[in-house]
């Protein structure tokens, strides 16, 4: 278990910067998610967490060391690959053994750690076998007996459930998981999954062309992004962006929804310093911040209701997802199956005002803090 | 197609046709070979009273003894023995070292890039399209400032250094297939260069020594321009030995003791085809290593 720190950390591939200026920092034991689109860097960072590649400026500490110019083998650090990497002329056994081998471990400690390891992983009866003959999540299993076995002070994973199939990736999500508790060892996991990174972090970095747009823990990152990306990025379906214009009635603002029969609903929203009459800006809602006019909501005060052709919806089983026009933009609203509108009805719907985000147009940040 | 046994009279024929192709082919390559054994097998009396392609009446071994180990070369009456003898030692150092400079050059080229390593390896390539004569001026100055002129040694370095640009070329291209996460993975497992070589690399890279030996062993024993050149005497190849037998004057032309000699010159390359051959193919497509 460390502690990791990474300060204005900067690569560039000849003239092309790929990280400019990655700041991130963990607490020993603690789950770090990398996540972003693909291109982003993060590949490119955790080689330089491993030390495979050299940092062109800043500063990795693992523990209180600073790393910067120490191999990979001095690191103490091991690393799933997304294609697992397994060697293919070697025995799973043989796998699991080459890193100790190599650091010269007693005979008896490998056979010892081997068994460990193999027991926790459940795979035991694949040891003789090579990696040709295990299936896709065998392999990604024996990748991870593979770091475990060295026992290092920080875990990196690159996409390691990427080439695995959905149900199979949604097991092994809840095994790292388990895995992790078991283990308390530092974690880092690059995925380019926003579901994955959700449900797996402690702590998430969301990184965009080579720049941590917003590091913190999967809840803030959720509920209060930094920038428009970052709250399109997080969410499933995504949230809703309505482009909007401040007005003021009565000392408050407020914004003006119209839906597609020309009706417009005045909308009262958090007063903040950014938040002006007359500027233009961007509303952000999550779907399940809009939704049905059922009991529980009613009479509360920050509900706002607007009425809403219903165009199309999607039913999930728990929730119908139920798809609304405003301001000439299709809204996806979440509502209880039971309340849900069927298209062409016209369906009221309740707008959570406390939970409405602005984002400037222009720089694509967060207006209304 | 139509099921087994159903075939339709065009699908025969067609077949037919391909077949009688083939078969063509088979006799035209094949010719000059057949032609060569039933000469090597045929006493002098029949080849001077018969045609080329008749068969041998009383088939005898004497040549083959006399090509081995008693026709005259040059000065010497023993056979082409001590120059098949020299030939091998000559091919197998030389196919040996310049297959494992290949690999070794080829992993760097491949895995431990630095900064030039591609203006580098195209250098390299431009050794594959050199042609043997333009070498033979500087190689003759090297070897004479070695002091190994016209020794065997001399001639392993002239082959495994003319060699290089091949092996390398094959090794380059096969381990580019190899994905580089499985050494980066053996680096964090604490291996280093030649740990990472021994144990991940050459383990996998069976197809392509094997292609490389094929294509190193044909060209050395074949070899006869720089085996003429950088040899003397008694440390000639087999090939030059080969010519001089043909060509050293005697009262009469003992055609059944050249193509005897000839085919034995020949074995070698033909056996490490047969034995390896299958991998030629299989090898020179292999790419990447799944797993
Ligand atoms: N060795 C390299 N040389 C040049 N460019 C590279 C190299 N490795 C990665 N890149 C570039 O850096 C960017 C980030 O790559 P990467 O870290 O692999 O992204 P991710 O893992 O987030 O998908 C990409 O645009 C990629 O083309
Ligand atoms: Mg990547």
């Amino acid at each position: 278990m460390a502690s990791l720190v990474i300060e204005q950390v900067r690569k560039a591939f000849g003239k092309v910067e790929v990280l400019k200026g990655i700041d991130i920092s963990i607490e020993p034991g603690e789950f770090l998610v990398l996540v972003g689109p693909s291109g982003c860097g993060k590949s490119t960072l955790l080689n330089l967490i491993a030390g495979l590649d050299s940092i062109t400026s800043g500063e990795i500490r693992i523990g209180d060391r600073v790393v910067n110019e120490i191999p990979p083998k001095d690191r103490d650090i091991a690393m799933v690959f997304q294609s697992y990497a397994l060697y293919p002329n070697m025995t799973i056994r043989k796998n699991l053994s080459f890193g100790l081998e190599t650091r010269k471990v007693a005979k008896a400690k490998i056979e010892r750690q081997i068994n460990r390891v193999a027991e926790i992983l459940q795979i035991e009866e694949l040891l003789d076998r090579k990696p040709s003959q295990l299936s896709g999540g065998q392999r990604q299993r024996v990748a991870m007996g593979r770091a475990i076995a060295r026992d290092p002070m920080i875990f990196l994973f690159d996409e390691p459930l990427s080439n695995l199939d959905a149900k199979l990736r949604v097991e092994m999500r809840a095994e790292i998981k388990k895995l992790h508790q078991r283990l308390g060892t530092t974690i880092v996991y690059v995925t380019h999954d926003q579901i994955e990174a959700m449900t797996m972090a402690d702590r998430i970095a969301i990184m965009k062309d080579g720049i941590v747009q917003q590091f913190g823990s999967p809840d803030n990152a959720y509920s209060d992004p930094n920038n428009l990306f970052v709250a399109s990025f997080i969410g499933s379906p995504s949230m809703n962006f309505i482009p909007v214009v401040i007005e003021e009635k009565e000392n408050q603002p407020v914004v003006s929804l119209t839906n597609d029969s020309g009706e417009t609903f005045h909308i009262p929203v958090k007063k903040a310093a950014q938040i002006e009459a007359g500027r233009e800006a961007i509303m952000g809602i999550r779907p399940e911040n809009i939704t049905d006019t059922n009991e529980v909501l009613r009479g509360r005060q920050q509900i706002a209701t607007v009425a809403c052709k219903v165009k199309v919806t999607e039913p999930t089983g728990p929730d119908t997802l139920v798809h609304v026009q405003l301001n000439d933009i299709e809204v996806i609203c979440r509502s209880s199956p039971a309340y849900a509108g069927t298209p062409e009805q016209q369906m009221e719907l309740a707008l959570d005002t406390s939970k409405i985000l602005f984002f400037d147009p222009q720089t694509e940040q967060r207006i209304d803090r | 197609m139509t099921e087994g046994g159903q075939k339709t009279y065009a699908e025969r024929l067609a077949r037919a046709v391909v077949y009688v192709v083939l078969l063509l082919f088979v006799v035209y390559f094949l010719a000059p070979l057949f032609i060569m054994i039933i000469t090597s097998i045929k006493p002098m009396s029949e080849i001077r009273t018969g045609t080329l392609i008749s068969l041998p009446r009383s088939p005898t071994v004497e040549p083959w003894l006399k090509a081995w180990g008693s026709a005259t070369i040059g000065v010497s009456n023993e056979g082409i023995k001590g120059f098949f003898v020299n030939s091998l030692k000559i091919t197998i150092p030389a196919v040996l070292i310049s297959t494992l400079i290949g690999a070794v050059n080829g992993y760097v080229l491949s895995k431990w890039k630095f900064k030039g390593s591609d203006a580098f390896f195209a250098m390299l390539l431009l050794g594959c399209f050199i042609p043997f004569q333009v070498i033979l001026l500087p190689m003759a100055r090297t070897l004479g400032l070695l002091g190994i002129s016209g020794t065997t040694a001399g001639l392993v370095l002239v082959h495994t250094v003319y060699g290089l640009a091949f092996t390398t070329l094959f090794f380059r291209n096969f381990y580019v297939g190899i994905p580089d996460e499985l050494v980066n993975a053996a680096k964090i497992d604490g291996a280093g260069f030649w740990r990472i070589f021994w144990k991940i690399m050459l383990p996998v890279s069976k197809p392509i020594i094997m292609v490389t030996i094929i294509w190193q062993t044909t060209q050395i024993w074949n070899d006869f321009l720089f085996g003429v050149c950088f040899s003397t005497g008694e440390t000639q190849p087999v090939t030059v030995a080969l010519n001089n037998l043909v060509n050293t004057s005697s009262a009469v032309k003992e055609y059944n003791v050249d193509m005897a000699a000839a085919i034995i010159a020949a074995i070698p390359t033909l056996f490490v085809y047969f034995a390896a051959g299958k991998y030629f193919v299989r090898g020179l497509t292999a790419g990447a290593v799944k797993g």
